[in-house]
């Protein structure tokens, strides 16, 4: 079977925009892995592709919105979350999805983040963090850690990275896990997860970035990078998310929270039917 | 729920620009609105978090300017009409996406109450200095509509309009006005709701397989599918083709989409530019003004006319795309324009551009107070001596 006649028997097929095969990322990227589970989620909730959204950024995992075959849209860089936010406030009926880098959404897209995860809106953010940026050739980011060399750190790093799982759960996030590249399994169950709670979610997949960062820090070929992964990941579910620190001997992954609380869609529609109830009385 | 039953106030109301601004948004059947406070814009908003909720609308304040903007296009493309309102300090924040709505043919309302600039410069002043930020904020060629209202019924009226020019032409639309025209309150007369000429965005035709999101009709213009309604597809800010598949490197692409998308206005001009011709027939000096500046001009041409001066006043509703025509044709009869401008000269270039050989004279303000008759006057004195 050709190349071309293997994609179209696949059967996560159906939900690609096949005629923007290939994609634009390196071989051994994380990102190839991030949609794979994306998919996987979506085919087994059987999700309505008519009612869900995909949103992205700008930098390589922003492409990917383009690719899948649901209504999407590829915004400015770093506005993903804000652009998202519109979307499922008008229309709370669509399931509304953020796909987009560590660069995207933590430094010209923090403010977006923190307010939206504070507010509840019922989004899902799952973000391809590969520690620096990618598509501009690699320079640091607000997750690069300390004494990496990038383009823009030739004498190593010298700014204290975010540990992203702990900032979603301080900002007010539902739902935060994290994984690495390695664990497609978990990371398809926590996307299924997410998608079947309300309120923000966010999802960290750690990710190789073998062409741009790993081979700036000398850390091998993208099977290198998923070897270090296997052999410095614990699963910790529950953790503190304030302590789940990544550094080059420990990687801590799992499901760090999961509380409930009401949406900013659920108390706006409340409050929009009291008011009307409210006018309606006074009316009658 | 909508409940579109409260969302025209029919009657007689005495309200501030900024209020009646808010009331012809929620007339023009806008069930969206994002904003971050500013002077002297704010009351839009709180007008609109009131009241958006008893129409079944959403009001979000979101975490600035950018994020507004950003949440404005996206609640465009779920479906709603939509609208932001600023100052001069958030206008500049939201130029990128700006950029993003013309690429995307995104419709949405901008509402601008000027002050005075740069920076944070004078909050709580009048000003008329982001008449080119309005059209040339956002990187990339490309055409804007923006109208200048000069009265609080046009806060109204032309909020109405800047919905119906932004659904017919899937663009951003801004609505230009100057802190004395939002703050000021006035009368207002609301007709009933079907009196109320209300447009929304074409729908596509095609079956949902088919579709290409922005393969224009004849007018240039595409139809306009929104999220959730079967038909899948992808929008960018990145140059596309026909179907929304980034095109990146193709001269080929990057000259059609930009040419149309400024095409579509720059063809349509004829039909989305209006303005206010006053004793202009035998005028051998002319006012050209817009906003708060051409209430003055008015009187001034009244009481000119008293003096035995010629005078005719061209009022700019529509001051992008720039009435060249109109302004070219009294250019060629009368001996001089004024332009009085609450700036340092910003729309006086384009009137010298279009008046070509006719000496045009700026009147320039900038701070509180507004230009009075009497310097009016005494300018056109001045031209035609």
């Amino acid at each position: 079977m050709s190349e071309s006649n293997l994609m179209m028997h696949h059967y996560l097929a159906k939900y690609l925009r096949q005629e923007r095969m290939p994609h634009i990322w390196c071989e051994g990227c994380g990102n190839g892995i991030l949609l794979n589970c994306f998919l996987q989620a979506i085919n087994e909730l059987n999700v309505d592709l008519n009612k869900i959204v995909v949103v992205s950024g700008i930098g390589c995992i922003g492409r990917v919105s383009g690719y899948i075959n649901v209504d999407s849209f590829h915004t400015t860089h770093g506005r993903a979350i804000a652009f998202a936010t519109g979307v499922k406030l008008a229309n709370p009926e669509l399931e509304v999805v953020v796909i987009s880098g560590d660069g995207d959404l933590f430094a010209i897209g923090g403010n977006h983040f923190i307010h939206a995860a504070r507010r509840n809106v019922d989004i899902k953010v799952i973000c391809a963090n590969n520690f620096n940026y990618g598509m501009t050739g690699g320079q640091y980011g607000p997750t690069t850690p300390l004494d990496a060399w990038t383009t823009t750190t030739p004498y190593g790093n010298i700014e204290h990275p975010f540990n992203l799982a702990h900032l979603a759960a301080a900002a007010g996030a539902v739902y935060v896990a994290r994984w690495t590249s390695l664990h497609v399994r978990r990371l398809k169950a926590s996307i299924i997860k997410a998608l079947q709670k309300e309120g923000f979610s966010f999802i960290e997949m750690i990710s190789p970035c073998p062409e741009i960062f790993d081979r700036y820090n000398k850390m091998g070929t993208a099977v290198d990078v998923m070897k270090w992964f296997r052999l410095v990941s614990q699963v910790r579910h529950g953790c503190d998310p304030a302590k789940a620190e990544i550094t080059e001997n420990e990687i801590l992954v799992g499901e760090f929270v999961d509380i409930e609380k009401p949406s900013y869609g659920r108390l706006l529609r409340e409050m929009t039917s009291r008011v009307q109830d409210k006018l309606k009385r006074e009316e009658s | 729920m909508v409940d579109e039953s409260r969302a025209v106030l029919t009657g007689t109301h005495f309200m501030s620009g900024d209020l009646a601004c808010a009331e012809g948004a929620l007339a023009a059947g806008c069930q969206f609105f994002g904003g971050y406070p500013i002077t002297p814009a704010t009351e839009i908003s709180e007008r609109m978090s009131r009241r958006l909720v008893e129409v079944g609308g959403v009001f979000v304040q979101m975490e600035d300017e950018i994020g507004s903007i950003a949440a404005v296009i996206g609640a465009s493309y779920a479906g709603k009409k939509a609208m932001t309102a600023t100052s001069g300090p958030g206008f500049s924040l939201m130029q990128e996406n700006i950029g993003l709505a013309v690429m995307t043919e995104t419709p949405l309302v901008i509402v601008n109450i000027m002050r005075g600039g740069p920076s944070t410069g004078q909050p709580t002043m009048p000003g008329q200095q982001d008449v080119m930020q309005a059209r040339w904020g956002s990187h990339g060629d490309y055409e804007i509509i923006a109208l200048a209202p000069s009265s609080v019924q046009e806060m109204f009226n032309l909020t109405i309009e800047c919905f119906n020019l932004a659904e017919t032409y899937r663009v951003p639309v801004i609505l230009l006005a100057d802190e004395i025209i939002g703050h000021m309150w006035e009368r207002v007369k609301i007709p009933p709701a079907e009196e109320i000429n209300v447009v929304s965005r074409k729908k596509p035709k095609t079956p949902t397989a088919e579709y290409q999101p922005f393969k224009p009709d004849k007018d240039l213009v595409p139809p306009m599918a929104c999220f959730g309604e079967g038909y899948r597809f992808h929008a960018t800010g990145l140059t596309h083709d026909e179907k929304g598949a980034p095109e990146t490197v193709s001269a080929e692409v990057q000259t059609e989409l930009v040419k149309r998308l400024a095409d579509k206005i720059r063809k349509n001009a004829e039909k989305i530019v209006k303005a206010q011709r006053v004793m202009l027939e035998d005028a051998d000096v002319a006012v050209i003004a817009y906003g708060i500046p051409s209430r003055a001009a008015l009187s001034a041409v009244r009481e000119a006319r008293k003096k035995g001066i010629k005078a005719g006043l061209l009022r700019l509703v529509t001051i992008w795309p720039f009435p060249q025509e109109l302004v070219s044709d009294v250019a060629k009869q009368v001996k001089a324009i004024v332009v009085p401008e609450m700036n340092y000269g910003q729309l006086v270039r384009e009137v010298e551009r279009a008046a070509k050989t006719t000496p045009v004279i700026l009147l320039s303000k900038l701070g509180e107070e507004p230009h009075r008759p009497s310097e009016i006057i005494e300018a056109m004195r001045r031209a035609v001596k």
